[in-house]
């Protein structure tokens, strides 16, 4: 016994005291419960990894029986294998260094309280998600992260636009859900467990011909679930919207954690996958389409997290391609390292953020290098990571897929490098405008304090180095490399891809001001599409929501509990109104009246008995 | 009943005197004159009763007949005090004018 249970229960006890208490509690404790908690969950995590041996097999522990029904029967078991003490760390590091943060962030906000208590809340579902040992117990975590996702893109309560946020990611990704949901019953019937371990044995001894079909609709329905989580095509309308949370939010839930969990789990049913080209194929088609897809739209985007919002999606589209390329590894190195870059950015723009008192526009930016350099600096190295300039970590971790991608379908390759030069073109753009050029803006710019500044520097140094963490060789036991030839061409057209990406950024936005804009205007139209997200949620609008909305209010408000319950409600009273207004009329008053009515019923009476006993 | 009256004439009685309550009932507006015909009709059963009891050597009759009275009497001073009541409230013993049950 590792004691595994002490990992997310350290974060949920933090919770519960700050939930609970932190209400009246001075900053000083609600920071020391919400971080403590954390800090005691990564140390464990570490004595978890740190025991000899340990990463051999999977260790699962069970606790209890959850529920048992028929054959069926769930435990609470939690499991510490390779691929999970992958995720623990970045989810315990990354989330540790972004609470630290936090408690600069949001020095000056209201519900300091409730927003260390969700943080902590995310953090022990999340925990949860990644170390259930089968499916149920992932399925738990996977809709607790999804409440705090909801619970804190609404942070700011009183904003319309944060709460429509925070019910539109939650809404959408109730048809993620769905998918999983389905998945699971499906897995239910073919194979009579939930079980991780269970499963993936009866996936790997059974005949591939008998269950190729039901495989193909577990992974297929998977993938649903996991567009949702990790917002891909179609699902992945949510994600931008969700920047109206405060930045740490962002930092650790929409781009480090949370949205990489679908990432995690289509690399934890890799058996299945392995067993069903059709569906893994889609995970490739669907990542690539969306990779390349947010990309375009992150190249106009004017606001920085929306940028960088966009770009989290397509490096999730990254993601999954490389899943779908069969490349298990090489995406979780991304994932890995996607989550120090990305944070990292996240947690500059909240930076910069922080120092112009609110304003996000990159218009009204500029010449920050000066007046914000660590913040400069640190979101720099961002930008190298995440644009896959050599040595820096991204460019392990991408070439690992793009690789990947040219080991499955050579095109895919080509998409992906077009990609990666869009990535670094955005990226540097975002960058130039805020950093470079004179101050446009009308806020005074100071740099953040040193409780922000630190985190910022940890993960500028987890962004340049990252990428020599040789996650891959980790997996290794989990995942066998597909064992692709190293091709140096290849490896030097993907960087020379994002070096013109960032050359080109140079040219438009600093050596060439003004460039970008007659650019812009000369492509009229596409640029407008671009710009407007090619209109996707005006479709959604159209498509789906009004005439769900419509016809929730036609048919099921007016039409059927207001027509149909109601009416039947309202129609025995009315009924039993008029039948009684008939009755009334009996009721003359008159005394002698109704003794005639006595008389003729005893009269009535009798003839009756008399005419039966007579007939006898 | 070796000679004497014969049943039948009780029985007839008995109805001649139910009869003349009924219409009593129906044709007196007086609320005490109506009320009296009521005691009429229960007195009228009363002798059917004791006639029946008399004529076939049984003490159900009498039983009934007591029973009839006592609720009679109960009655009698319950209804005695509503129609006070009514003339304390209307000043009129008028049984068409208690009509504040029509509809």
């Amino acid at each position: 016994m590792q004691h595994l249970w002490l990992i997310p229960a350290f974060p949920l006890a933090g919770f519960l005291v700050n939930g609970l208490t932190g209400r009246r509690a001075p900053r000083s404790v609600v920071n020391a419960v919400a971080i403590g908690s954390v800090v005691l969950s990564f140390f464990w995590v570490l004595k978890v990894l740190a025991v000899p041996g340990a990463m051999e097999t999977a260790h699962v522990e069970r606790y209890f029986t959850w529920f048992a029904s028929g054959g069926l029967n769930i435990g609470f078991d939690l499991a510490v294998d390779r691929l999970t003490a992958v995720m623990l760390l970045v989810v315990t590091g990354v989330g540790l260094i972004i609470h630290i943060y936090s408690t600069g962030y949001m020095a000056h906000e209201g519900g300091y309280y409730r927003f260390f208590a969700f943080l902590n809340l995310f953090m022990f579902f999340m925990l949860l998600l990644v170390m259930g040992a089968n499916f149920l117990l992932m399925f738990v975590g996977w809709e607790g992260v999804g409440l705090c996702s909801y619970l804190l893109i609404g942070f700011y309560f009183l904003r319309q636009s944060a709460t429509d946020a925070g019910n539109k990611a939650f809404i959408v990704n109730r048809v993620g859900d769905f998918g999983f949901s389905l998945a699971m019953f499906l897995t239910v019937v073919q194979f009579g467990a939930l079980d991780f371990a269970q499963v993936f044995t009866q996936v790997n001894t059974r005949g591939v011909e008998q269950n190729a079909g039901a495989l193909t609709a577990i992974g297929l329905l998977l993938l649903v679930g996991a567009t949702g989580k990790s917002a891909q095509i179609p699902l992945y309308v949510w994600l931008p919207d969700a920047m109206e949370g405060p930045t740490p939010v962002s930092a650790l839930i929409h781009a480090a954690t949370m949205v990489t969990a679908g990432v995690y789990m289509v690399a934890r049913c890799a058996p299945i996958y392995l067993h069903a080209p059709i569906a893994l194929n889609t995970v490739a088609l669907i990542g690539l389409a969306t990779a390349v897809f947010s990309a375009t739209i992150g190249l106009a985007q004017n606001d920085i997290k929306k940028v960088f919002a966009y770009s989290t999606v397509s490096q999730l589209g990254y993601m999954f391609l490389g899943l779908g390329s069969g490349a298990f590894s090489a995406s979780i190195f991304h994932l890995v390292t996607h989550a120090f870059f990305k944070a990292l950015l996240f947690l500059g723009a909240g930076s910069v953020i922080h120092a112009l008192s609110g304003e996000q526009d990159l218009r009204n930016m500029g010449g920050l290098r000066r007046k914000t350099p660590l913040t400069f600096w640190t979101i720099l190295a961002a930008a190298v990571a995440i644009a896959g300039v050599p040595p820096f970590s991204g460019f392990h971790s991408k070439d690992a897929i793009l690789l990947a991608a040219h080991h499955h379908a050579p095109w895919m390759y080509w998409v992906g490098v077009a990609t990666a030069g869009m990535t670094a073109f955005y990226v540097f753009r975002a960058v130039f405008l805020a950093f470079f050029g004179e101050y446009r803006g009308s806020a005074h710019p100071h740099e953040s304090p040193a409780v922000m500044t630190v985190p910022l520097a940890v993960l500028a140094v987890l962004s340049l180095a990252g990428g020599y963490f040789n996650v891959p060789r980790w997996l290794e036991p989990l995942f066998p490399t597909a064992g692709g030839h190293h091709d140096q061409l290849l490896v030097l057209i993907s960087v020379g891809a994002g070096l013109a990406g960032i050359a080109l950024a140079y040219y438009f936005y600093v050596a060439r001001p003004g460039t970008a804009d007659r650019f812009a205007a000369s492509l009229g139209w596409l640029y407008r599409l671009v710009l407007d997200k090619y209109r996707i949620d005006e479709v959604y609008a159209a498509v789906v929501v009004r005439p769900l909305v419509r016809g929730s209010e036609k048919l099921l408000w007016k039409g059927f509990d207001a027509g149909l319950i109601d009416g039947i409600v309202n129609g025995v009273g009315s009924k039993a109104r008029s039948i009684g207004g008939v009755l009334r009329l009996a009721q003359s008053g008159y005394i002698r009246s109704y003794a005639v009515w006595v008389v003729l019923g005893a009269l009535f009476i009798l003839l009756v008995v008399g005419s039966w006993g007579g007939a006898r | 009943m070796s000679g004497g009256v014969p049943l039948s004439w009780y029985l007839m009685l008995s109805a001649v005197l139910f009869s003349l309550g009924v219409a009593g009932f129906f044709f007196r507006r007086n609320l005490i004159t109506m009320f009296m015909s009521i005691e009429l009709m229960l007195n009228a059963v009363n002798l059917s009763f004791v006639a029946f009891s008399y004529r076939f050597r049984q003490v159900d009759g009498h039983i009934f007949t007591f029973f009839v009275m006592v609720v009679a009497a109960a009655e009698a001073s319950v209804g005695l005090a509503i129609i006070l009541t009514v003339f304390k409230n209307r000043g009129s013993l008028q049984v068409d004018d208690v009509d504040s049950m029509k509809n």
